[in-house]
């Protein structure tokens, strides 16, 4: 069935933005599960052993696979050696970049930075705007016109989901902010969200990018291969298919504009190697709802508060399956949305301040399913 | 000059070592801690980045996270520790008498 739906303007300096804010959804006050505070407490203690070790884990992987790709090089060998070591560096670069950026990861802050600028560096994100961005994504998780980080829209524009399999989307916008920001300028979407106070510090960030890269490029001149763009570089794009299928899992299918993350955010099983790719951030409605939460404590999170929550997805496979159905459904009719229930231990959902009502029209417009 | 009165926030040991409470007084809210040395401090209830209540925060140290951006704050000063917090919390002197925790706070001001 066709949507009547107009096309809304998802960009966060567009009219939604305004809209938002008039239906109490900025900023507004987000739904969690009851846990007892004592728990939680435990449950938010800071370690840095798990990361340390989980680090050590990364470097030295990526170093190993770092001089078996060099061996390979000139060889066909050389490429699925190489896809080996982009892998290992963009999707921990992804979860690192995240986990560091809130902070949790390590016990102790120094370790936490250095972590998220080397991280942040690696996956062409700017470490200070992405920062406050992820801050927005978290006050306004999936509101239309507020949130900077919605992968795509409804209808989906595939186009985007299928450059992102090697960051031609997202990596060419990065590159034109540091190339503003060498310049001391910000693009219209970051005067949204990162205060003026910021700023220096975002350009400076830039400043020691474009050095790096520059000094990358020399070193291809010089050598006259792309061998080291190769290591330090193109991995974040060549190397970024694992990010974009962990990262369609997280919200996408399910609902937009409503103050609940059990309505738009998934929790998904995975095993223990994707977990240590992911970080453990595939417990992605537990990260939401309780951002203070150390990433090696979310599968204790996750049991203290499943009773209240939909089914997670059984695997990194099911929740792709949902999604791409979802997706293709949403092309025909961007009402569409999975519905979930929850167990019948859960408190119901809450949609948002005064516009249940409004969801639920929509839905009803839509053809729903139920996962 | 503004006047200055000793409010009764809660008993002390109401306040586990190395953790916050909520304490609503008229229409104000307050954040009261206790920390690991066992001292007690208190400060606005809100953090300054955005309204979140902190009393659902996590006390380590003489530091407040918050609950929703990870923010810091230095409990004892106020002062802003980490982004996206940027602004110092309101702090109040704060005493302990008979097992009972009192905040300073001046009449009619808004938190
Ligand atoms: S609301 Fe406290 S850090 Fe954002």
């Amino acid at each position: 069935m066709a949507s009547s739906r107009l096309k809304r303007d998802y960009s966060i300096t567009g009219p939604e933005n305004k809209r938002a804010q008039e239906r109490g959804l900025a900023a507004a006050e987000w739904y969690t599960s009851p846990i007892p505070r004592q728990r939680m407490k435990e449950l938010m203690k800071r370690r840095n052993g798990p990361a340390i070790r989980d680090t050590m884990i990364w470097f030295g992987s990526l170093i190993i696979l770092g001089i078996i790709a060099y061996q390979t090089w000139g060889t066909w060998w050389a490429l699925p050696a190489f896809l080996a070591y982009g892998i290992l560096y963009a999707t921990p670069g992804d979860s690192r970049w995240h986990e560091c950026g809130h902070g949790t990861a390590f016990k102790t802050p120094w370790m936490n930075e250095v972590v998220y600028q080397i991280a942040s560096f690696m996956v062409l994100r700017s470490a200070t705007p992405w920062r406050w961005s992820h801050a927005r994504h978290h006050t306004d998780t999936i509101i239309v016109g507020r949130d900077p980080e919605i992968i795509t829209e409804r209808p989906p524009v595939w186009k985007i989901i299928l450059m992102q399999i090697f960051h031609l989307y997202g990596g060419p916008v990065e590159i034109k902010r540091i190339i503003l920001h060498v310049l001391g300028r910000l693009d219209q979407q970051e005067q949204e969200y990162i205060p003026a106070s910021e700023r220096q510090k975002t350009f400076w960030e830039a400043r020691i990018y474009a050095l790096i890269l520059l000094g990358v490029l020399a070193a291809c001149m010089y050598s006259q291969s792309i061998l080291p763009a190769m290591y330090i570089f193109l991995p974040s794009f060549y190397g970024g298919i694992v990010v974009i299928l962990f990262g369609i899992t997280q919200h996408l299918g399910l609902h937009e504009d409503v103050l609940d993350h059990r309505l738009n955010t998934r929790t998904v099983y995975m095993n223990p190697i994707f977990r240590f790719l992911y970080w453990n951030m595939n417990y992605h409605t537990e990260h939401h709802m309780f951002p203070m939460v150390p990433y090696h404590a979310l599968p204790q999170l996750h049991q203290e508060m499943k009773h209240d929550c939909p089914a997670a997805s059984p695997s990194l496979a099911a929740a792709l399956k949902e999604v791409i159905t979802a997706l293709i459904k949403q092309k025909e009719n961007p009402a569409y949305v999975v519905e979930r229930p929850l167990p019948d231990t859960a408190r119901p959902y809450f949609f948002g301040i005064n516009q249940e009502a409004e969801v639920h029209a929509a839905a009803s417009t839509s053809d729903t399913a139920v996962s | 000059m503004t006047a200055k009165s000793w409010i009764e926030a809660c008993a002390a040991e109401e306040i586990d070592v190395e953790d916050v409470i909520r304490f609503d007084f008229e229409d104000r809210t307050f954040a009261i801690y206790r920390t690991e040395d066992n001292m007690y401090y208190a400060t606005d209830g809100f953090c300054t980045h955005e309204r979140v209540h902190l009393a659902t925060g996590l006390v380590m140290g003489n530091i407040i996270e918050c609950p929703k951006h990870n923010g810091r704050f230095n409990i004892p000063t106020g002062a802003a520790k980490r982004r996206p917090a940027c602004e110092a919390l309101q702090t109040y002197p704060v005493k302990v008498e008979e097992g009972k925790v009192f905040i300073q706070i001046e009449e009619g001001s808004q938190t």
